[in-house]
């Protein structure tokens, strides 16, 4: 993949005290999180913990309280976030006839989609290269695997460069091959460009391997630090205890696992190349 | 020869290909959106809202009941848009009531005194009524929808696929969707009198929905939408002069047999 630009770790983005109240019930409260450019911060939780009412709230897509604020550390400003969203799925019909010109035009273009321009097909072109995905621009949506579609609205995402980055992770219709190469991309991205990625994530394991820091919520934040540290702590049992959801259950079977194998000197590197990884990146 | 001389021999005929010629692609561009965003139902009820309409303008003593329809039609989609978005029910349930309820409004006024028989005609629709006024308003909303759509199909496009990723692009989407069904309603309002509101909805359904059994993409769909609107109203159109029947079921037939064509090419070489 192309690479634009290194994270600078001047940047942050900051959400304040977000709260979301639906028909008198409170969905959200008080979630504030803290993200700087080139991390990859992970939200999980049990199913109806909130998690994608966290996300519509930083979209300003359902009304909430708090704000969402971007900041150059280094001048000390304020700037106009930019957004880039990977929703879970999309609203697709078998024959709807798009194909991801289409819908890359529809969103990122003025260019009415029924004409074709060369300048805007050779911008979706490259813009889809950085995915390698660059084949897929005249294949109807609906013909699209689910690994490729992510790659698809990833390139769509990160076209305008976005500050923040809030990647839905696919539940389903994605096999290992593609959840593999998801979060290979998101890990590129953190790495490669000036963004900070905000997963919602329903696969332990992937967080584990790939996350710089995990935020578990119910309601509200429950714990945050490194994946190691909310694996370990009481708030992650209490949550995802033997009633946990199936996906956690599972990923949570297959840490247990990883960590009964471990030695203590195997243990330690494994601690080690978290904080490592965060060091690397100036981000602990 | 003899038979184009024959058809275009009278005034009312031109003026009926005039209508056909301007509102088939109308109705064709705008029904692409309309099945993309499953809002035949919506269409539906503003077809029969146009009864409504035309109480409105009697109970107001209006002689002329073309402006009465046109602005109840608009009131009725911009609240139908609004009170759907509200989402207190399915969107299907609210539309169903409001037009359920327009619809019965509208008969019991128009019914009074058993005087129904008057405006049953709109029910079937008379292409010979169609006059020049309605032509020149029909080019005017010519004009008006294709600098709407040059600016807002995109936007119609993404926000049937995922409503949050649009509003995460800055995509004002009450505002698009308030204006389309706007527009909606005047496209339906004008073509209700030939068409007839028992059968405005096919027209606006039929060519898009034969278009997406053949289309890949978003030009080849509105370029099979419209050519399939076109055609079936000016076959339509001779059809029923030759054969003597109504224009508006005569069109919809033909556009009925151009969707089952369409379905059973798909459904043997699907894409």
């Amino acid at each position: 993949m192309k690479k634009i630009k290194k994270p600078c770790g001047f940047h942050c983005v900051r959400i304040r005290d977000i709260g979301v109240q639906i028909g008198g019930q409170v969905i959200l409260e008080h979630v504030s999180l803290h993200l700087h450019c080139g991390e990859l911060l992970a939200v999980i939780g049990r199913n109806g913990a909130g998690k994608s009412t966290l996300v519509r709230a930083i979209l300003d897509d359902v009304a909430h309280t708090g704000s969402v604020e971007f900041r150059d550390t280094e001048n000390g400003g304020m700037q106009k976030i930019r957004i880039g969203y990977v929703p879970q799925s999309l609203e697709l019909e078998p024959n709807t006839p798009m194909d991801v010109y289409d819908l890359i035009a529809s969103f990122r273009y003025d260019t009415p989609v029924f004409l074709r321009k060369r300048r805007v097909c050779e911008e979706i072109a490259e813009a889809l290269a950085e995915f390698e995905a660059e084949d897929l621009i005249d294949r109807r949506l609906s013909s699209l695997s689910g690994g490729e579609l992510q790659r698809v609205l990833l390139s769509l995402a990160v076209m305008d460069r976005p500050n923040l980055l809030l990647l839905d992770e696919p539940l389903s219709g994605i096999d290992k091959n593609g959840m593999d190469l998801f979060y290979e991309k998101a890990d590129d991205l953190r790495k490669n460009y000036d963004m900070a990625i905000l997963l919602i994530s329903h696969d332990l394991d992937y967080v584990a391997k790939y996350a710089d820091r995990v935020v578990l919520m119910d309601k509200t934040v429950l714990a945050e630090g490194s994946p190691a540290e909310v694996f370990s702590g009481e708030a992650f049992r209490h949550v995802f205890g033997s009633a946990g959801p199936d996906a956690a259950k599972g990923a949570g079977s297959v840490l247990a696992r990883r960590r009964a194998r471990r030695t203590p000197e195997k243990e330690e590197r494994y601690e080690a190349g978290y904080k490592g990884r965060s060091g690397k990146d100036g981000l602990s | 020869m003899g038979y184009l001389e024959e058809l275009f021999r009278y005034d009312f005929m031109i003026r009926a290909f005039a209508a056909v010629l301007i509102a088939a692609p109308l109705l064709g561009i705008l029904g692409t959106m309309i099945v993309h965003r499953k809002m035949a139902y919506f269409s539906d009820a503003l077809g029969h809202s146009a009864l409504t309409g035309i109480a409105v303008g009697v109970l107001c003593g209006a002689g002329d009941t073309d402006l009465p329809m046109i602005a109840f039609a608009v009131v009725f989609a911009f609240l139908l848009n609004r009170i759907a978005r509200a989402k207190l029910a399915a969107r299907d349930t609210v539309i169903s009531v409001f037009a359920s309820c327009s619809t019965a409004v509208g008969l019991a006024i128009l019914s009074r005194g058993g005087s129904f028989g008057k405006y049953s005609g709109i029910l079937i629709g008379d292409i010979l009524s169609v006059t020049k006024r309605e032509l020149l308003y029909l080019l005017a909303l010519f004009a008006v929808v294709l600098v709407f759509w040059a600016f807002s199909v995109n936007k119609l496009a993404a926000i049937s696929v995922s409503d949050s990723l649009a509003k995460s692009r800055g995509i004002r989407i009450a505002f698009v969707e308030d204006l389309f069904a706007v527009l909606i309603a005047l496209i339906v309002t004008l073509s209700i009198k030939w068409i007839g509101i028992l059968l405005i909805n096919a027209l606006l359904i039929l060519p898009a929905a034969a278009a997406r059994n053949l289309s890949e993409n978003m030009r080849e769909y509105h370029a099979y939408a419209v050519l399939f609107s076109v055609f079936s109203g000016i076959a339509g159109l001779v059809a029923s002069y030759f054969i003597n029947i109504a224009a508006g079921p005569a069109i919809v037939i033909v556009a009925s047999v151009i969707y089952f064509c369409t379905y059973l090419f798909h459904l043997r070489f699907p894409s």
